[in-house]
Order: structure tokens, then sequence, then C-alpha cells
């Protein structure tokens, strides 16, 4: 059963692969999988016929109630085939359809990809599972119905569906949390045995006023309707794939779903009632008046959808019969109608009924097809839209709550059938009858290929049979899906034509003759007028929406940019700053604060005095930075170097060994980067005090500083005056050795205990890394630093100013005795970074560290020697040592999966190697490896890539201000 | 001990917030390197301090109390890692950005 979602999904992927013009092949594809998905679902029929769902269940997050479970019952079986058959009906024909100008692949692929997310609705044992494919329905329909995005109108068209589907999606979601909530499972067989709890809830109302408002905007409903009339700029393929079986059908669907909990309340009844009421009646009433083939026949949808929705409100199980059996009968006749209108639209170039006429001499088939299909839908006896339509009028007749609207039923239902008879006979004598078309931009309109017409034609014949032999035909596989659906209230129902004479007949006859006759009235008017119905004209839903929207995102939305916004750095970093300081203050003021009495270590002078130091540099580098960067930059070392040492001194050699090594190549590093930066000399008075408030600024951030500095000082003395509680340090320090095969805890806990965490800040590292080397790909440089340096041109000056001196000695001289030194410490510096690196799971040391140390002694070289002397001799490929340490650590853990152990499990032993000695080899060491060689090529990548900015030749950049002035 | 280090790491951090509110990126990428110490630093002191302790086992039966905390070392030993990317990447946006709006400013333009 998985299969039938995964594959489409996977023919989606395949098919967004190929070629742009691969048109048979796309279709080809589309349909292989469209029919095995078709044939998967046919095959398991007799499991579901035989009483229970199937169920696959796959554990996906336990420990939330979230599984990846599956279940099909004779429901969701009727509609995985309705969805997998029709999807592949709208293939074939599409391949005709699609121009082959048109980018089939994106086509296909959303179509398969809409269909597999539509597959999961219908086949989802889990709520949330079913959220999680509704809103991908709600996704790739978007992306359906703006397939032509250089149309604005099929852009707006799908934003609207997306907007008002997506809105009802995330209702839907809390609904589903609520109905979670109340029945503690989100398990469709635990929730639907919960009818009873879940009705006399306090929530009930709030759950079903938010699923409702999900099933309402998706199956186009009153007052969310107008999206789908907008929907109709999509693909005709789409229409009739989305319009007819699918996308709207999921919002009834989940309310027959969910009918047997939901339903029977009054609440339910009047939502679902009024909303389908007005769907049915207003829905009817405006696709008379429309002028659009396909605008015609999504008010129609829309009616239709109101008809399932009505009967669902009612509460009777009969109902419930009538619903799902409508389901059906629409999605026959419906899909069949749109592939109509898109042949018409195809072969004559326009979809309007007032230009086209008299088409019936051309195309009799399609013709004849469009007619039976229409007359379906008008409820005409002998075919399937008369038998629900009986159905319904059956039910509206019955008295089920009393109450103006039950009362109001039977009569709208005759009502809303006269204008789906006037409606149908417009589309059928408007486009087919008539006289020759004479305002029609195709020439010579003809009947489409075979295989076009083909899917029309099995579907009129489905509509057809189960008109005339509704029990041998649709009967059980009906009765199947009702059984599964309602269980012990399925009540006795009758699936046959003649019934005797009765109300609901005498109401079809009366809605049959009413709905010609007022075709007769109106077809003149409805030759000349305008789009739309009167009344109605000027209260277009979609114009409110528009407003809305434009009120939302645009008006709001300034305005809060205006009033919030801040284009400016300082004023966002200083909130930033106060309001962690208040939120840091805050439980310390509720709370009260004292310091803890834990016994205090003794204090130190030495350790007093390097921190006095670390001070020192700490105020220093402050108030260096602005004028002398190279100082503020020797001074932070120094701020370093006194972490350093607390570290050591504080039992943390593993920070002690990375933080050195981190500071060497942190200080390379901005030293790099200083010689791009402009010059700033203090001369006379400063900035701050000829512009007035700048000395107010400074105070307050001097004052919010040292605010902040005092803060964190009491907290970190009260944390650590405090008894520490038990943690799971306790735990890593037993296990370490025992299950790590370690003795250098932090090193276990990095490439064993907590490994994953590692490898997920070693992907962050190869990032950043990545994105340095891209950001200075296209580096350019403000003018004033793209001269050579001061220093430089002084050696070049002085070069040229001695006869006896070549340009360039200078700088070769430079440091020559420390550079000779620092080319002969590459292999040392290498040996030691493998030191560091094999006692690290033992001793202090580790991959982190040996990959800075390696790094380091790369970057010794291109300074000792030169960037192009380094790498005339030397090829460091860093973006390789990223992508190898990403690698050996992803497949050092999934390599424990060979041996059926969960991801990132190690193994550990001795092992004795020659020369060496006893060695620690657990399989995290490969782990380990790979973070020191990502280590190494992220770290090499970053300074080699910034130190060969030094020798490129540099186009200036064109500053803002430069282009602004050339345009002035 | 506990009182050295808890002002230390004060006035690492106030240093950096204060440089972090400057207007020129050099300054606040010095002021982000400094809050960067403190931070760490900070972390690792949630362990509590001990001296001579370190977390690497002796051989034979461990007793927990006899080796500090290694949790907040480990966080601790990759916060070092990332944060030297960080300041790299940060570096790195600073000359872009420099190079594209010709100023050094934090908005990328000078105050009127």
């Amino acid at each position: 059963m998985i299969w039938m979602i995964v594959l489409p999904f996977v023919g989606s992927a395949i098919a967004a692969l190929l070629p742009t013009n691969a048109r048979n092949a796309e279709a080809w594809l589309a349909g292989v999988v469209t029919l095995v998905t078709l044939i998967l679902a046919s095959a398991s029929y007799p499991a579901v016929a035989a009483g229970d769902a199937i169920r696959s269940n796959i554990e996906w997050i336990p420990s939330l109630g979230l599984n990846l479970s599956l279940r099909m019952d004779g429901f969701a079986w009727l509609f995985a085939t309705m969805i997998s058959g029709i999807g592949f009906l709208v293939v074939l024909y599409a391949r005709y359809y699609m121009s082959p100008e048109d980018p089939v692949p994106r086509f296909f692929s959303f179509f398969l990809a809409f269909m597999g997310a539509m597959l999961g609705v219908v086949l989802s044992g889990n709520l949330i599972l079913l959220v999680v494919f509704w809103e991908l329905t709600s996704v790739f329909s978007f992306l359906l119905i703006g397939y032509w995005h250089h149309n604005a109108n099929a852009r707006d068209g799908a934003r609207m569906a997306l907007t008002i589907t997506g809105i009802g999606g995330l209702g839907l979601l809390a609904g589903v949390l609520l109905i979670g909530h109340i029945v503690g499972s989100y398990d469709l067989d635990r929730v639907l045995a919960s009818g009873d709890l879940i009705r006399s809830h306090d929530l009930y109302v709030p759950a079903i006023v938010l699923i409702l408002l999900g099933t309402l905007t998706k199956s186009a409903q009153f007052p969310f309707h107008f999206w789908l009339p907008n929907a109709m700029a999509a693909p005709t393929p789409v229409s009739a794939y989305l319009h007819s079986a699918t996308m709207v059908k999921a919002g009834v669907f989940l309310m027959a779903r969910l009918w047997p909990v939901l339903s029977g309340s009054t609440e339910w009844f009047w939502i679902l009632g009024f909303c389908g009421m007005m769907s049915l009646a207003l829905g009817a009433y405006f696709a008379i008046f429309q002028q659009d083939i396909k605008g015609l026949l999504a008010y129609s949808t829309i009616s239709h959808l109101g008809l399932i929705t009505l009967l669902l409100s009612l509460g009777s199980p009969l109902g419930a019969v009538a619903a799902i059996f409508h389901m059906v009968n629409h999605a026959t006749f419906k899909a069949s109608l749109f592939m109509a209108a898109g042949i018409i639209d195809h072969e004559c170039g326009t979809r309007d009924i007032r230009r086209l006429s008299g088409l019936f001499r051309f195309m009799p088939i399609t013709a004849t097809l469009a007619m039976v299909a229409s007359a379906a839908m008008a409820g005409v006896p002998l075919l399937n839209g008369f038998l629900s339509k009986e159905m319904f009028f059956a039910e509206a007749i019955e008295t089920h709550a009393i109450s103006v609207l039950d009362t109001a039923a039977p009569y709208v239902a005759v009502l809303a059938s006269a204008f789906a008879v006037t409606y149908s006979i417009r589309f059928i004598h408007g486009v087919f009858f008539g006289p020759l078309p004479t305002d029609v931009p195709s020439v010579a309109p003809h009947e489409p290929p075979f295989l076009m017409r083909f899917p029309i034609l099995l579907l009129v014949v489905a509509c057809l049979l189960v008109g005339t032999i509704p029990a041998l035909t649709i009967g059980p596989f009906l009765h199947t899906a009702v059984t599964s659906v309602l269980g012990a209230r399925t009540p006795e129902y009758s699936l046959a034509i003649w019934h005797g004479f009765n109300l609901p007949l005498l109401m079809s006859i009366v809605a049959l003759i009413a709905g010609v006759i007022l075709y007769l009235l109106l077809k003149d008017y409805l030759s000349r007028c305008e789009e739309g119905p009167p009344f109605f004209r000027r209260l277009k839903g979609q114009r409110i929406f528009e407003r809305f929207m434009v009120t939302v995102s645009w008006r709001w939305a300034r305005f809060v940019d205006y009033r919030l916004g801040a284009r400016r750095l300082q004023p966002q970093l200083r909130l930033l700053v106060t309001v962690a300081f208040v939120a840091a203050l805050w439980p310390l003021y509720s709370r009260g604060f004292t310091p803890g009495r834990f016994t205090l270590t003794g204090a130190d002078p030495v350790f007093a005095g390097v921190w006095v130091l670390g001070i020192v540099c700490a105020l220093g580098a402050a108030y260096q930075a602005k004028f002398h960067r190279l100082a503020a930059l020797i001074l932070l070392s120094g701020a370093g170097l006194v972490t350093c040492i607390t570290f050591v001194w504080l039992s943390a050699p593993d920070l002690a060994v990375t933080q050195l090594l981190v500071e060497i190549v942190t200080t390379v590093l901005i030293l790099l980067g200083l010689r791009w930066l402009p010059k700033r000399v203090q001369d006379g008075p400063t900035i701050a005090s000829a512009v007035p408030g700048a000395r107010l600024r400074r105070f307050r951030d001097l004052a919010i500083a040292v605010s902040v500095g005092v803060g964190v000082t009491l907290i970190a003395y009260a944390v650590m005056t405090r008894t520490p509680p038990p943690t799971i340090a306790d735990y890593f320090l037993e296990k370490a050795y025992s299950e790590g095969g370690g003795r250098n805890v932090v090193n276990v806990i990095l490439v064993d205990f907590r490994a994953f965490d590692t490898f997920g800040e070693i992907t962050v590292l190869a990032i950043v890394a990545l994105t340095v080397f891209a950001l200075l790909r296209r580096f350019r440089p403000a003018p004033d630093s793209v001269d050579s340096p001061e220093q430089q041109r002084i050696q070049t000056a002085f070069d040229e100013a001695q006869p006896d001196r070549e340009t360039g000695e200078t700088i070769i001289d430079y440091l020559m005795i420390p550079a000779v030194i620092m080319q002969w410490l590459f292999p040392v510096i290498i040996m030691f970074a493998a030191y560091l690196f094999f006692r690290g799971h033992d001793l202090p040391g580790g991959g982190f560290a040996a990959g800075i140390a390696m790094a380091a002694a790369f970057i010794l070289q291109y300074m000792a020697a030169g960037t192009r002397w380094v790498e005339d001799r030397l090829r460091v490929l860093p973006v390789r040592w990223i992508g190898l340490g990403l690698l050996l650590a992803a497949f050092t853990g999934a390599g424990s999966w060979l041996f059926g152990y969960p991801f990132l499990t190690s193994h550990s032993r001795y092992v004795d190697l020659p020369l060496i000695g006893d060695m620690p080899l657990a399989s995290a060491i490969f782990f380990d490896l790979g973070v020191f060689s990502l280590v190494v090529g992220a770290t090499v990548l970053m300074l080699i890539a910034l130190a060969h900015q030094s020798i490129r030749r540099h186009r200036v950049a064109r500053t803002i201000a430069a282009a602004d002035e050339e345009t002035a | 001990m506990e009182l050295i280090l808890a002002i230390g790491i004060g006035v690492f951090v106030g240093s950096g917030v204060w440089l972090l509110l400057r207007p020129r990126t050099y300054q606040v990428i010095i002021g982000l390197a400094l809050i960067a110490y403190g931070v760490n630093l900070f972390i690792f002191s949630m362990g509590r301090l001990q001296i001579n302790a370190a977390p690497v086992l002796a051989s034979g039966s461990v007793n927990p109390a006899d080796y500090t905390d290694p949790i907040p070392q480990a966080l601790v030993l990759t916060a070092i890692v990332i944060g030297f990317a960080t300041t790299a990447l940060f570096l790195v946006l600073l000359l872009v950005s420099r190079g594209l709006t010709g100023s050094d400013h934090v908005d990328g333009r000078e105050p009127n």
C-alpha cells in the first residue's frame, strides 16, 4: 500500500529530470505510474471487501504518536481507485492537450506529485499524516494552477487557491490537534471509535469549526467558493483532475471520513447545512450566467459539492450514503465535461459560449459524449446523476432537525436542480447547436484524435452503466465504501432506477421542466449579457479577497515596517541586548537573588594576576578597536590566551588545546582581513564630540554594557557557588571507557555519545567555509584598498631607488630566517597534528584540535613563502578535504547500520600496531578522522580564499555611491 | 577563584557588548569575539570549577566525583570551532560589504 503513495512521488522526481521536449516519454511514464497505482488499488479490493481495513505501519516519531500509518478501507479504496483511475485518463488526455511549447516535465512532475499527495490524504491512517498530505495537495495544486505562470490570471488564481486552502489547512491542523487532545491519539481507528467522547467534549465546537474551516475551503464551499472559478486559469487537464475527482473532493472526503464521529450535533447541522445550501443554490444560479464554459463547470462543481455537503450535514446515514454515491458520480461526469470543454477550447481557441455555436457539425462524437455527460449533470433519468439526485430529494423531504433550514431544504433542492438543468442545456445548446460559429479564432474545428476523446468516452460509458444498471456496476463497491464509513449504522438503501411514483420523482420532473422553461426564458438575455449573474455581478468574492489581501500584506505590513522597522543595525542590536538583559533579570527579580554557599575553590594570586591581564586586554581591545585595529587584535588575542590558561587551570586540557590553536588561525584570518579595511586616523576632535547627541548615545551604550557585564558576573557567580545538581555527567564518566572505549571523556562524548551533534556541527562548519569561499570569489574591494598596501609601496620604492636591487627583493628577503624555520616546521607540525589526533580518544587532543593544527601547518607555509611559491609546489584541495571528511563521518555512522545498530553506534577495541604500540581503535576514530579532515579543509579554505585576494588583480567595486553619481 | 572568573566573564561580555553597539564593523567583530570568550567561559563554568580533575579517566574503577563535568567541556569545544567559523564568516561579510558599499559602517553607509 505504501507503494501507492511512494510511486507517484518517485515518478514525479523522474519526470522532473526528463528533457523539456520529451512529451511522449513523460506521458508514458505518467501513464505507467498511474496505471500501476490503479492496478495496486484494484488488487487490494478483495482484502478490503472482506470487511476489515488494510493497515500498514511504519514508525516515524512514535514518542509523539506520529506514525507513518496507512489504512485502506472500502471508502479509502473507492477514492484511491477514483484518483488513480481518473488520473490515468487525465494523463492520456493531457498528452494530446498540452502543446509542444509547454514544458511538459513540469506538468507531469507536479501532476504525479499531486496525485501522490491526494492518495496520501485518502490512505492516511493518522490524522497528522493526513494533514501533511493535505497541505501537500494545496502546494501542488498551487503549482499546477499556476502552471502557465507567464499568465497573470494563472498566477493570481494559483495564489488565491493557495491562500484560501492554506488558511483552511492551518485550521484543519489546529482542529486535528484538538481532536488528538480529546481522544489522546491521532490514530484514525481510535478517533473513529471515540465518537461519543468527542461529541460530548467541551472542545467539540472549536474542533469542528476548525476542521470544517479546512474542509469547506478545500471543497470551495460558500463563503470560500470564489477561489475555484479563478483556478480555471489552469490547463484543462488540471481542472479536470483537481475539480472533479481530487482537490475539491478532499474536503468532502474528510467530512465523510469523520462523519460518524463529528456529525449529529446542531452545530454540525447548522454550519454545514447553511454552507452547503448556499453553495448548492448560489453555485447553480451563478453557473447559469457564466459565459466561459469552464467557469460554468466550476460554479456547477461548487453547486454539486454543496449538495454533498448538505447531505452530510443531515446526520442521517442515508444522507451519507447519497453523499458518497454522489461524490463518485460527480467525479465521473464532471471530469468528462472538463475534458470536453478542453477539446472545444483546443479546437476553437475560445471557451466563450456567446461566440461558440453549431459545433455539432464539426465534432459530432465529442458533442454526443458531452451531451450525455451534461444530462448526467442535470440529473436526467437513466444516468448516474439522476440516481444520487433522487436519493438527495428523498433525504431533503425527510425532517431531520426542525428548523428553517430543514423546511427550506426541499424547495432549495428543486430550485437548484432546475438551475442545474438550465445551465446544462445552456452549455449543450449554446455550444453545439445553432448557426455555424462566425466569431471563432480557429477556422476549421474538427474532432480530436481518438485517444484524446477516449477518456471522455470511458467516463460517459461509466455514467450510462451506473445510471442504467447501478446494482450490477457500482453497487458492491459503493456498499463496501458505505459500510466502511457507517459500520453498524449502514442503512437499507436501494440503488434501483424505478421506485414508483413518489415525491422525489415528482420533484425531479418539476425540476426538469422548470429548468427547460427557465432556459427558454433566459436564452436571449444570456446570449447578450455580460459575465456574471445579475444583482451579484458587482459583489465579487474575488474583489473582497483582493481588497483584504492588499490591506494585510501591503498596508499593514508597511505600517508595521514603518513603526517597528529600522534600517540601522545599532538600534536593533541595542534592543536585542536590552531585551536579553531584561529577560535574564526578570527571573532574578521575581525569585530573588542570593549567591550560593558551595565550598569555594581557594583563590590563587597567580590566577588573579592572569585575570587582571585578561581584563586589561578586554578593556583595551574595546577601547582601541576603532582607531588601532592591530592593537585591538593583539589585545583580543591576549584575552583569548587568558581564556586558554583558565581552561588549563580548571581541568579542561582539551579546551585549552583547541582554544590555543583556534586563537592562532583566528588571528591570522583577521590579520589577512585588516588590509582591506579603510584607514582611520584619529585627528583632532572625533565625530563623537562633533555630532550632538553622540555623546549621549555613547553614555547610554556604556551604561548598557556595564549593566550587562555586572549582570553576567552576578549570574556566573551565583551559579558557580551552588552545589551542582546531579547531571548526566556521571553516566558519561562511567560509560566512557566501558562503552565508548576511550579515556578522554570529552572526546568520547564528541565522537561517540553525542556524535550526531558533532556531525551537525561539522556540517555547519563546511557550509560556512563554502559560503566564505563563495563570497570571496567575486570580491570587489573598495577603491581606496585596491592599491598595494603602504608598506609594500615603500619597499618597492626603496628597491627602485637603489641601483643594485631589483624590484621585489626586499619582500623576498623579509624575515628570511624565520621563514626558513617555518618551512622546516611543516613536517613537524603535521606530525604534531597526527599525534594530537591519535591520542585524542584517550588523552587530550582529537579531531578538532588536530585539524586546526594541520591547517596551521599549511597556513604557515603560505606566510613563510608566499602564496605563489606554495601553490607552485603544493596542491591543497580544501574542498575535497571537506567533502571527504563529511562523507567519512557519514559513512562511519551509516556503517553501524550494516551490523543492525542505530546510526553512529561505535565499536571499540585495542589494536597492537607495529612501531606505535597498543592503540585504541574504536570505529569512532574514523568518525574523528572525518571531523579532522573537514576541519582542515574548512579552515584552509577560508584562510586561502582570503589570502588569495592579495594577489588577485581587482576591479574596483562600483559602489552604490558611485552608481548614484553616474545616474545623477 | 569563582569570584575572579565571574568578574572576568563579566568584563569580557561587557566589553563585547560595548563594541557590539559601536558603528564600525571591525569593532563589532572584535566585540563578538570577546562575547564568545565570555560565553564559552560561562558555559564552561556551569560544570563548576575544579583543579586537577581533568575528565581523562585513569585505569580502574571510575568515581565520578574525581573528575570535572565533561559535558560543558564538550559543548564549549564545538562552540570554539563554530565560533571560529562565525568569526570568519562575519569577517568576510564585513570585507564584501565594505567593498560593495564603500563604507565600513554597520549600516553600509555613513550616518548623515
